[in-house]
């Protein structure tokens, strides 16, 4: 059974955002994505001060197998990123949904947030 | 391919009891891993692994003058092997392409096993049925056999318990026999490096004998693990790293092609053996950390001159890095040479190295 925290924001293509605090929300994979996956071995990070528009391709997950892009659901610039990531690409494997994180996110169209599925909503379109 | 052209292995359901992950390879529904491809890599070099290989085709080929045929359609000379000895061989098309990897097994005098890829069954019998003179049996047993590929150090203790008081062939060795009133054939041969046989069981019984496996220590592993273990020792898998517009020789195979018999395509071998290859299939190692490599990457020199694209490549869960292979211009795939892999605009600093990754 997938971790779906309720307060998470999700998107179509199975991206989670943390609730905003100051405008700064945080971007993982859901815990779906990552079973899908398999073991993570790589994670290709996106560079702190980038700015990206919400459907644009910022990051990669890669397994043994496969790669996959990370689609940000939210428009703003990049402020941080888990560089603890590099060393132990397994965590998102691991807790994808907490340590698992990839990128911080300043949001430049808050509104966006309204646009993505409730935990509800994930849970059901992952069935 | 859709659901309704995809096959499944007479254990498919098995498979999915026992947790595993599915996806199409080569016409075939077949387990990518089950518990993670990591640790069944793993469990394959230290200990005992079990793949399901029932997609690889079988033939059998006998009638008098049978050596002689398989002689001129294969690159190896099958006046090597004595009767119950096998050995890796290839079927060229005219212009000395590959059309197929294979292991042939000696039964008796002109009498053969043959075991092909999954993907090219229906076009090795069809080039082989085409080529064949009057009086030579070619039958197409594919169907007929679940092949279980037991592989890792412990095998030889699995298979004690599997068949007690049977002793494995030697290496390269086939051996025919009854247990549990189902004729089986054991191949002593294997595509991951390690100690290890191939079972083939009637398909019928599969089930019964993939149980068994399991309980006398094999673990399920699935095609993820199989890939990843045999690019570790850079065996080349068909369809990838072996193509109908490249030769053995181009493919770092010339030690099973005997150009001093005549098979198809020998002249194009003899050819680039007196003048030189046009390429070559070179095995690349990252310097460091970085994206894995996979199938189609460009490979360039450090100063961007283009060299290929990569075959196969993974992240190697025995070294820890990056690990691939692309076909070169072969002037310029010198082992020591350095080269960058591009993963999505970004070069990742990489070396040619000596064949294969894994020193054993």
């Amino acid at each position: 059974m997938s971790t779906i925290p309720a307060d998470y924001k999700y998107s179509s293509e199975h991206e989670w955002v943390s609730p905003a605090v100051d405008g700064v929300v945080t971007l993982g994979i859901s815990d779906f994505a990552q079973s899908e996956l398999g073991d993570v071995v790589y994670v290709d990070l996106p560079e702190v001060g980038n700015t990206y528009a919400a459907g644009d391709s910022i990051a990669a997950v890669e397994s043994v197998k496969a790669a996959s892009e990370v689609y940000t659901p939210v428009s703003g610039e990049i402020v941080e990123v888990n560089e603890a990531l590099d060393a132990e690409p397994g965590t998102v494997n691991s807790d994808a949904c907490g340590e698992g994180w990839i990128c911080k996110i300043k949001l430049s169209e808050p509104g966006e947030l309204d646009g993505l599925m409730d935990a509800a909503a994930y849970e059901e379109f992952c069935k | 391919m859709n659901s309704d052209t995809i096959k499944s292995t007479p254990l498919c359901k098995k498979h999915v009891a026992l947790g595993a992950k599915m996806v199409p390879f080569a016409g075939w529904n077949m387990p990518v891993q089950y518990t993670g491809i990591i640790d069944e890599h793993n469990t394959v070099r230290t200990a005992c692994g079990v793949f399901d290989i029932s997609h690889m085709g079988q033939f059998l080929v006998n009638g008098a003058g049978t050596t002689e045929w398989l002689n001129k359609m294969f690159t190896n000379n099958l006046n090597k092997l004595v009767d119950g000895m096998g050995q890796y061989s290839i079927m060229l098309n005219e212009k000395g392409g590959v059309i197929d990897d294979l292991i042939i097994y000696r039964l008796a005098e002109d009498d053969y096993f043959v075991v092909v890829n999954a993907s090219m069954i229906d076009e090795d019998f069809a080039w082989l049925t085409a080529h064949k003179p009057e009086g030579i049996n070619l039958v197409n047993k594919s169907d007929a056999y679940v092949g279980l590929a037991i592989q890792g150090p412990t095998c030889e203790e699995v298979f004690a318990s599997m068949c007690p008081g049977v002793e494995l062939p030697v290496r390269n060795g086939i051996l025919m026999f009854s247990a549990e009133g189902d004729d089986l054939v054991i191949c002593r041969t294997g595509y991951t490096g390690e100690n290890g046989f191939e079972f083939f069981c009637p398909a019928e019984q599969g089930v019964k004998w993939m149980e068994k496996a399991i309980a006398c220590g094999a673990k399920p592993c699935g095609l993820g693990a199989r890939d990843s273990l045999r690019l570790e020792m850079c065996y080349s898998l068909n369809g990838s790293d072996l193509s109908p517009e490249k030769t053995p020789l181009e493919a770092g195979l010339s030690w099973c092609c005997d150009l001093t018999k005549d098979f198809i395509g020998v002249d194009v071998l003899r050819e680039q053996k007196a003048n030189g290859r046009p390429t070559a299939l070179v095995a690349i190692e990252y310097k460091g950390k970085g994206a894995p490599p996979r199938h189609g990457y460009e490979v360039q020199l450090p100063d961007g001159t283009p060299l290929g694209e990569l075959c196969s490549g993974v992240l190697s869960p025995s070294l820890g890095k990056g690990i691939a292979m692309a076909y070169v211009p072969a002037a310029l795939g010198k082992i020591g040479t350095d080269v960058n892999v591009i993963v999505r605009g970004k070069a990742v600093p990489a070396t040619i190295i000596k064949k294969p990754f894994l020193k054993k």
